[in-house]
């Protein structure tokens, strides 16, 4: 979409917008839309929001245009900071703790589930989007709402950054493959032969907070290994877990060197200088080749493709994805007026041209927005459209909460795979340590 | 009123008060909170309940913590004894007269001066698996065939960090004693050279003696420095591999802040504290001793 049919296509949804808030005329043409009471937002509201730095540069202009639009719709102010998506937590964390802060934060994972009590009930504004945009998918339940029960609303899910496999098409050619492998078996042939022809891939392995976490989850999850039961009882010592600790060591011998000290930024560096042929990402590898200045880089965009993480022996998806919960915290004055503002966001006609302009680093919560035609238009955006349909929530397969993040925070899965794959411990071992660190934070 | 004025002890109190509600506002509170917050469950979100050393007791048996406390201690000794060794060399050779001296001592500061992060990312390019100019350079020379896995293999990493760590504190330790040296009487030399002192004699018995209550002081603060290093550490390798550098200042963050967990965060930065209070005693009492100061021994 060039520039000017987005300014076109942000005028045309401005419109339609000022149409909706007149009357509930929008939201009634939708089929089986249920009707939401207006909130009034509170007199004179003015709100501030903490969000992650942005990762594509078209998230920030289109987000900002649309706080734009609300504002000059409502005449409520919204200054929006953003801060290093790693910093967003503990900031969140403390404004929970001593209650005062930003009215809005939008966060990581499962952070509303460590200070539920702490959160506005959003239940009608999640009703009312999710009766109007196809339904929220499992994953948007299970991070929205308290306990995951699908009741009581406490964030709305943004969406999530999907994660994939980017990969060198032309590599994994020459490597013998006409196509990326489904499954974990061919997986990892594909990468045993890509080391043989010196073209070979890597996977952080490092205390790597996003990619680590990401890749390793799935591949924990791909081969039946949980950190946790239903009943949150800690299982992470089982025969599925050191089967894929076997499989983590059988890959790490294809690794680039050094992959035990990387830490979230290395695989994009090394991806983008043509060193690794496939890594796990998200799509913003490819928005920065797309986008980039420099030629060489640029001309790697054509050759980049995208594929879904491989299933496993489970026999289904396992992928885990970073979702970005967006709370509205009690200390707010003006509650009203921060759910409205997000509802806006939310709706179409901002969330469309937002999600177009980010390139699809966002995956949407909501089952309608998969028609965006974004996620089609370019087919090395596919992969990532179904991210959070398809994705395991944290916590997998117990409760999200605060053990479940500590667990994350700790890196013990990462730790744990790294142990084995480095060889440094058995598969035995290193599913012996997890055990005992999990246990202390799911003991509470 | 008047009298009250006119009370020497009273203004001194009343002249001091500032000080000390600043330093009890920002100082013990904080110190008093954290150590509080190390016997309680508190998490992040939630306020904690008194638990005892339930905290301690769990990181005693550890693996991580331990591993930590063990990173930390190899980390600030080797660490420490070279930025000595290396800043006392440096100081002794800046004291010598030498061609635009003063502009050589202000670059020797260049490393202090930068800010902790920007270096780390700048030792980080220099170490990174993929790109470090090291690696570059040893392979284009034809010395080496492969990139050195500086920060994945965990006594490299080890290294790597200390050798960052001491790059950046090694001007600290040089400026500081080569204004100790510049307090040394040049007449306590011409005596020492006129009794025939040999210049390994007069740095022994005339240099190290007088220059002790400095290097008390000077190294108190840089094992201090070196103890609680945060900034190197997170910016290199959060930890990594495999927790090889996990400091105890970055694994009680990463349990306490990233992980919520602001009960064992805090006992585990609480137990920092006697380590520092002996590296404090220890130069105070130790190092600042008369009979060392003379030139002689204990008795």
């Amino acid at each position: 979409m060039s520039n000017i049919d987005r300014r076109n296509f942000l005028k045309m949804s401005a419109g339609l917008a000022a149409g909706a808030a007149t009357g509930d005329a929008l939201a009634a043409s939708h089929k089986g839309a249920a009707p939401m009471a207006r909130l009034k937002p509170e007199k004179g509201a003015k709100l501030r929001m903490l969000r992650w730095k942005r990762f594509v540069a078209g998230d920030e202009e289109l987000w900002m245009a649309n706080t734009k639009k609300f504002t000059e719709k409502t005449g409520i102010e919204v200054r929006v900071d953003s801060e290093n998506w790693e910093d967003v937590r503990p900031k969140a964390a403390v404004a929970a703790n001593i209650g005062s802060g930003p009215d809005i934060i939008i966060s990581t994972y499962e952070d509303a589930h460590q200070y539920p009590d702490k959160l506005v009930d959003v239940t009608d504004v999640a009703n009312y989007l999710g009766a109007k945009y196809g339904g929220w998918y499992d994953a948007s339940v299970a991070y929205g709402t308290a306990h995951g029960k699908g009741k009581k609303w406490i964030a709305l899910p943004m969406g999530c950054a999907g994660n994939a496999m980017v990969y060198r098409e032309s590599m994994v050619k020459a490597a013998g493959f006409s196509s990326f492998p489904k499954d974990t078996d061919g997986f990892l042939k594909l990468m045993q032969a890509l080391h043989a022809k010196g073209t070979p891939g890597g996977f952080a392995l490092g205390n790597a907070t996003g990619d680590g976490n990401v890749w390793c989850h799935w591949l924990l999850w791909s081969h039946g290994g949980k950190m946790v039961d239903e009943k949150n009882n800690v299982v992470i010592n089982s025969p599925e877990t050191i089967k894929a600790l076997e499989y983590a060591r059988a890959l790490y011998q294809t690794f680039i060197p050094g992959t035990l000290s990387w830490l979230d930024p290395n695989n994009n560096k090394a991806f983008l200088d043509s060193q690794i042929s496939v890594t796990c990402n998200g799509i913003s590898v490819y928005y920065a080749a797309k986008n980039a200045t420099d030629p060489k880089v640029k001309a790697l965009a054509d050759d980049i493709q995208h594929a879904n993480m491989p299933i496993g022996p489970i026999g289904r998806p396992t992928e885990l994805n970073l979702v970005f919960p967006m709370m509205i915290f009690k200390y707010s004055k003006y509650p009203n007026a921060a759910k409205e503002y997000l509802r806006f966001m939310m709706e179409k006609e901002q969330y469309i041209p937002w999600q177009t302009a980010a390139n699809g680093y966002v995956t949407q919560p909501l089952a309608a927005y998969e028609s965006n035609p974004m996620w089609t238009d370019d087919p090395k955006n596919t992969p990532y459209r179904d991210a959070m349909k398809i994705m395991i929530p944290n916590g997998y397969a117990g409760e999200m909460g605060y053990a479940s993040a500590a667990c994350m925070a700790d890196f013990i899965v990462v730790n744990m795979v790294a142990e084995a794959a480095s060889g440094s411990k058995s598969p035995k071992e290193a599913a012996e340590r997890a055990e005992k660190r999990a246990q202390r934070y799911y003991k509470v | 009123m008047h009298r009250l004025l006119e009370n020497r002890n009273f203004l001194g109190f009343a002249f001091m008060l500032p000080a000390g509600v600043l330093l009890l506002l920002f100082l013990t509170y904080p110190l008093g909170l954290g150590t509080w917050l190390g016997f309680t469950d508190a998490k992040v979100g939630r306020s904690g309940e008194w638990i005892g050393l339930d905290n301690y007791i769990y990181l005693w048996g550890d693996a991580v913590a331990r591993l930590s406390v063990f990173n930390t201690f190899f980390y600030t000794v080797v660490a420490s004894v070279i930025k000595f060794a290396l800043g006392l060399w440096l100081a002794i050779l800046l004291n010598q007269n030498i061609p635009i001296k003063s502009f050589v001592r202000a670059a020797v500061l260049l490393p202090f001066i930068v800010p902790t992060a920007l270096s780390a990312i700048a030792f980080w390019w220099i170490y990174d698996a993929q790109f470090s100019i090291i690696s570059w350079t040893l392979v284009k020379l034809g010395w080496i065939d492969t990139y050195i896995d500086f920060l994945g293999q965990p006594w490299a990493a080890r290294l790597s960090t200390i050798a960052a760590n001491i790059w950046r504190g090694v001007p600290f330790v040089a400026i500081c004693l080569l204004a100790g040296l510049q307090t040394i009487s040049p007449s306590l030399y011409e005596a020492a050279s006129i009794d025939g002192a040999t210049p390994s004699q007069q740095f022994w018995y005339v240099t190290l003696p007088l220059l002790t209550p400095i290097i008390a002081v000077v190294m108190t603060f840089s094992v201090l420095f070196t103890f609680t290093d945060f900034q190197l550490i997170y910016v290199l390798t959060r930890g990594g591999p495999l927790n090889a550098t996990h400091l105890m200042a970055t694994l009680s963050f990463q349990r306490a802040i990233s992980g919520g967990g602001l009960g064992e965060g805090a006992a585990l930065a609480t137990a920092m504290i006697p380590f520092l209070l002996a590296a404090i005693l220890f130069s105070y009492f130790g190092l600042q001793r008369r009979a060392w100061q003379q030139g002689g021994g204990d008795k």
